[in-house]
Parts: C-alpha cells; structure tokens; sequence
C-alpha cells in the first residue's frame, strides 16, 4: 500500500527524521490559508499523487506570493497528474500539500527496502540525490553505497559510519546523517515497510538534513496488523475496475490487446498471455480467478472482461486442481446467459472433474469452441477474434 | 529413489485442526502419507482425523519422532509456526501459507540459515512424491511415479507440467513447489543439487516466474554442475511490468483471506 508524501512526512516528523513545516489542502482557499500560516515568502505547492516523476510532469512548483499559492492550487486540484510512472490517464489530484521552501547546500539519495537477493533490509544511499537513481546506478554505479543489516544483529554503528563516510560529510553531519539512518531503520520496522524512500536528502542553510521528499511503500501482507495505517489508503489513487475486481476475489490487469482471458493461477494466467502472443494475437487483460474459483466469481470474472469494449473474443483456460472443472462450467454456463454477450468462448478445460465439465458446456447448446490444450485453445481464439472482427 | 521424503516420510500437521488443515490433512492421509499428529494450541490431548493433537511441535517431536512439519496456519501466526518447528529440530518444514509479511520471513530466514532444519515454501503447493507421499495441496490424481524432477516457483503451473510429463509417460521422481514469494526456503539450486544426486531422476523440468533474479542463478548453476537434461520455462515474457507486479502482489493476498 503506498501513502501520500504528506502522510510519509508525518510519519517521519513522529520518527524525528527533520521535515520543513507544511501543511495539506484540498482547496485553493485552504491552500492560500495554509501558505500564509506557514509564513515566510516563498512555498513549494506538491500534487498528492502515489507515483514518483511528479517535479519533472509539473507537480512540484515554486511559488512566491499567496495569490500564485492560490492559483497553482487550483489548476492541479480536480486535474490529473501523468508522470513517468503513471499510466496515460494520469492520476487524480484531490490535495497538495504545502510546505515552506528552503535552501539547499547539499542533495543526497537514502532509501531502505527489503532486498530479495540479500533476504535481509539494505539501506542504498548517493551522494547524487534529486535525481532518477536508477539513472545513477546505471551511469555512475560508484556514486551508490549498500549496506545489508544482518538480522541477527540489527543496526551496525561501524557499517552506518561506513556509509556516511562514503557521502563525504563533515563530523557534525555524519552524526546527523547516521542517526537519520538508525531512525528510518526503526520507521521501516514499524510500519511494516518494505521501502522507505528519501529523494532528496538535503542539507539546508543552517547546516540541518531535511528531508525534501518522503516515499513510505507498507507492506500488503500486514495491514492486518497496522490498523492505524490502513485508514491512511487512498483508493482513489488505485484503478477503479482493478479495486472491484479484488473485491470479487479477482486479480484483473488491463491491457491494450482484444482476446480477453480468464485463468486460475498468476503463472498459468502469464503463460496463457505468453501462448496469446506467440499465436499473433494481443491479451486484453491479465485475469486470475484464483486457485478456489466458484461459480459467482466466474460470472464476475466474466462481466468485468465484457466491460472492455475491444473484446472480440474470451479464452477461458482452466487447469482444475483443487477447483473442480464443472463447477467453473456452470460459472461459464450462467455467465454467458445473464450477459447475453455475442463475443466468442474458447474454452479448454482440464483436471479435476473434467468430463463432467464438458459434458455440461455441450448440453448447455451454447456456442462454446472446445480446445484440447492450450496451444490448441490459443490457435482458436486467435482465429476466433479475427472472425469476430470481420463479421461485425 | 526420491529426493526430501518418500513412503517412510512420518508427518506432523501445525494447524490440523482448521478448515485448510483438516481438508488437505485428509487428502495427503487418503493418498498414503503418513500423517502421525497434529498441532493446534490449545487443543492437546484432542484426536483429530484418527492422530493425536499436541500443543506445542516440541511435544509433537517427542511423542511421533516426526522428521516433515506441514504448515496450514494463517498468515499471522505462520512465522511463528515455522520458527517453533525450526526449534523442535523437525528436519523439513513445508509452509503452504500464503500471505506472510516478508519482514516476518527476514527473521523466519535467518533461523533456518542457522539450523539443521530445511523449509520449503511459503506460500507453495508443497512436495509430492508420486505414490509414496503427498504433503501440500496438488491435485494426486494428475501425478504418476516416474523419471522427471520438477522444481517450480508457480502453482498452477507445476500441475501443467506434471499433467504433461504424466500423458506422455514419463511420470515424476519428485515434484517441489518451492513458491513464488521474495524471502523463502529451498531455492531452485538446492533442489537442482538434489536432483542430479538422486538415482532415480533422468531428466529435471524447472519453472520459473518473472521478478526477481533466481531463474538466472539456476541457469549458472545448471551449466556448471548439472549432467542430466534440464526443460526450463519462465512464464510472462508477454507481460508488461504492471502485472508482474500487480498479478503477483494481488494473488498473495488472496490466498491469505482462504486460509483464515
């Protein structure tokens, strides 16, 4: 679940890692009072958006009087906002979140997230912060120091002094630089984050590290433990048909292609996307139905594909293990009635009770193609789409 | 020959007692796995499908000289679970919780890297032996013994390669599902290891999953020290990196929700 920079900055201030003061509007009014609180003569005005190339799409803006702090506020609130790491359509931006502006001395990269390969935390830090770390990693990989924490003996002082070294700090910002680390460490455990990101770390006029950004990503796997963040979840920022779909149990990507599928299993759901392709044809979607699929969730797998306009054809591939094959062909039977849809079914089914399954699917007398295995069912419903699409 | 258990394979089941627990419990005793007892806190002394339930898998140790722990405790408590089974000395532990939060495995992870104990899972369909001993959740019937290894990181996937190698005769040695999630036990390596030791084994088929980099350390592991044919498939080259992470992320959570 990811959290607004607003909310990973109170987050932080709690934690004792430095913020500048700001405050969060959801008007151009609010947004004029909170700036005029804040007091001083200059203010940054930041979309609250949950994706990261906000400063590059015109999310981050300098301002300096409270009539501009008004007028920025009202064309980002009720926009959306498109960056790098959005989709096309951009996300909606219903707060900004004003903050008093600063100088900056210095600009550092600090992050910790859990490390697959090293099964442990590992804090990454540059000493060329503001910018994409990826680029710097791939351009200039000795600009980027790592440390993975055993977690035996949690926070090493030897390895974080190491750390800091490697930013060339003075004494006085190394013990600065090194107590923001133990604390991002503590933040991290305590919320159950899997990244906890500052880019840029800066270091102001005064001599101080303030962090100009925040990026905190939980855990999904335990917010049944953090019931105060969980309140925190922002669902306007997730995909409309991908929410409903995971309340129905689905899992539901959309994709730009026209064969819709429908799959139990992420990875027998990829390899029939894979299947799709090699055959010529485009996935529409990314659709599991999970390993216990039942009949009301098929017909709610179902209505969520035909809700794509550029379906021309389904193909159902279902490999019945613990779900039993005429269970899902019932699911089929009844999804194909209540939607009245005219789009093509190509289904192949195996395993568990596949006889049954079949048997029902033919003495429904709906027009179902049968497919043998899934290079078959591929082949199919490939040429079915095209048909489809010549026809209509 | 096999590799990890076979017919003598004595196990006890953590969490017998659930709904998850005593429906594949019932499964794996119908295909011949012999499950000697069970574990739910707070339910010692029970019965529960005909094997005695303890409190703690210390006790359980103790009592049925157990050597596999099969997990089906929700997400929550499974971290837990697998360490209590690391501390009872119970030689392999098969997690099929789906679900635990990945700093929980941090922890989880450097206990095993510091015993005796091996664990497959979390988050997997388990460990077959075909007609020798089922402990997980595949489907029996799709399985026949016979020559080929299986190591897969994917559920659904793995019955896709074991119903084909059964089809055409080749049937399987052992079949390991080792689980798709970021922190976890056996990897593709050590089960390649296993494999290429194990008589009975011809041929091995590993399937691998997009995200993170195991599949690319199996494939330098397989060039080095692997004599026998390996079949590798990696699902997704078609997807687009929203569904790797969406798919995955999303499939973890659900399966959670099931075993609560």
């Amino acid at each position: 679940m990811n959290l607004h920079e607003y909310q990973s900055k109170e987050l932080f201030s709690n934690a004792g890692i430095p913020i500048l003061k700001g405050m969060v509007a959801d008007s151009p009014q609010q947004a004029r009072e909170a700036a005029r609180q804040l007091q001083g003569d200059q203010w940054v005005v930041k979309a609250q958006v949950h994706a990261g190339g906000r400063g590059k799409a015109g999310g981050v803006k300098l301002v300096n009087n409270l009539d501009d702090v008004e007028l920025i506020a009202s064309t980002m609130l009720g926009s959306r906002l498109i960056t790098k790491q959005t989709d096309q359509t951009g996300l909606p931006i219903n707060l900004v979140y004003i903050e008093s502006a600063t100088q900056i001395k210095l600009e550092l990269y600090l992050s910790l997230v859990i490390d697959r390969s090293k099964e442990s935390w590992t804090f990454i830090a540059s000493s060329e912060g503001g910018v994409d770390i990826e680029m710097v990693a791939e351009k200039t990989p000795e600009k980027i120091t790592k440390y993975t924490v055993d977690p035996l003996i949690g926070i090493d002082y030897y390895q974080l002094n190491l750390m800091a070294d490697e930013m060339n700090l003075n004494v006085q910002l190394k013990e600065q630089f090194t107590a923001i680390l133990e604390k991002i460490f503590i933040l991290a455990k305590n919320t159950d984050a899997n990244q906890v990101e500052i880019n840029p770390l800066i270091v102001d006029q005064n001599d101080t590290f303030v962090a100009l950004d925040a990026k905190i990503v939980v855990e999904d796997n335990s917010l049944f433990r953090q019931s105060e963040l969980i309140l925190l979840r922002d669902s306007s920022q997730e995909n409309d048909v991908e929410l409903r779909a995971s309340e129905n149990g689905l899992s539901y990507v959309s994709l730009n292609g026209d064969i819709a599928c429908m799959v139990n299993g992420a990875g027998l759901a990829m390899a029939t996307m894979d299947l799709i392709k090699i055959h010529g044809g485009e996935p529409a979607n990314f659709l599991d139905v999970g390993g216990d699929a039942t009949t009301a969730r098929v017909r709610a797998a179902f209505e969520l594909i035909l809700e794509n306009q550029n379906v021309r054809a389904i193909l159902v591939n279902i490999f019945g293990g613990i779900v039993r094959c005429d269970v899902i062909a019932e699911g089929i039977i009844d999804a194909i009635k209540t939607t009245d849809s005219q789009v093509p079914i190509v289904v192949r089914l195996e395993g568990t009770n596949v006889q049954a399954g079949k048997a029902k699917l033919l003495e429904s007398g709906l027009d179902i193609i049968s497919a043998d295995d899934l290079s078959d069912a591929a082949e199919k419903v490939v040429k079915s789409a095209a048909n489809f699409g010549e026809s209509s | 020959m096999s590799i990890l258990v076979d017919r003598n394979s004595k196990i006890i089941c953590q969490g017998i007692t659930g709904k998850q627990g005593t429906f594949h419990a019932d499964q794996c005793n119908q295909y011949g796995t012999k499950i000697v007892g069970g574990v739910t806190p707070g339910k010692g002394g029970q019965q529960h499908l005909g094997v005695p339930v303890f409190d703690t898998v210390m006790e359980a140790k103790e009592q049925t000289d157990a050597d596999v722990s099969v997990i089906f405790v929700p997400a929550q408590y499974a971290a837990e679970a697998i360490v209590a089974a690391v501390d009872a000395k119970i030689e392999l532990i098969v997690c099929i919780t789906e679900g635990i939060p990945v700093q929980d495995m941090i922890n989880v992870k450097s206990r095993i890297k510091n015993s005796d104990s091996k664990l497959i899972g979390p988050n997997c369909p388990g460990i077959i032996t075909p007609e020798q001993t089922k402990i997980g959740i595949m489907p029996a019937f799709i399985h026949q013994q016979g020559s080929i290894g299986i190591v897969s990181r994917s559920g659904t996937l793995t019955y896709e390669a074991v119903y084909q190698t059964s089809k055409n005769g080749l049937g399987q040695s052992t079949c390991v599902g080792i689980g798709g999630d970021p922190i976890k036990g056996l990897n593709f390596i050590d089960c390649l290891e296993l494999f290429e030791a194990d008589d009975q084994t011809q041929g091995i088929v590993l399937v691998g999953e997009i995200g993170g980099s195991d599949e690319e350390k199996a494939a330098e592991f397989i060039k080095e020290n692997i004599t026998k044919p390996v079949v590798a498939y990696i699902a997704g080259i078609s997807a687009p990196l929203l569904v790797v992470r969406k798919g995955l992320r999303k499939e973890n959570m659900k399966r959670s929700e099931k075993l609560v």
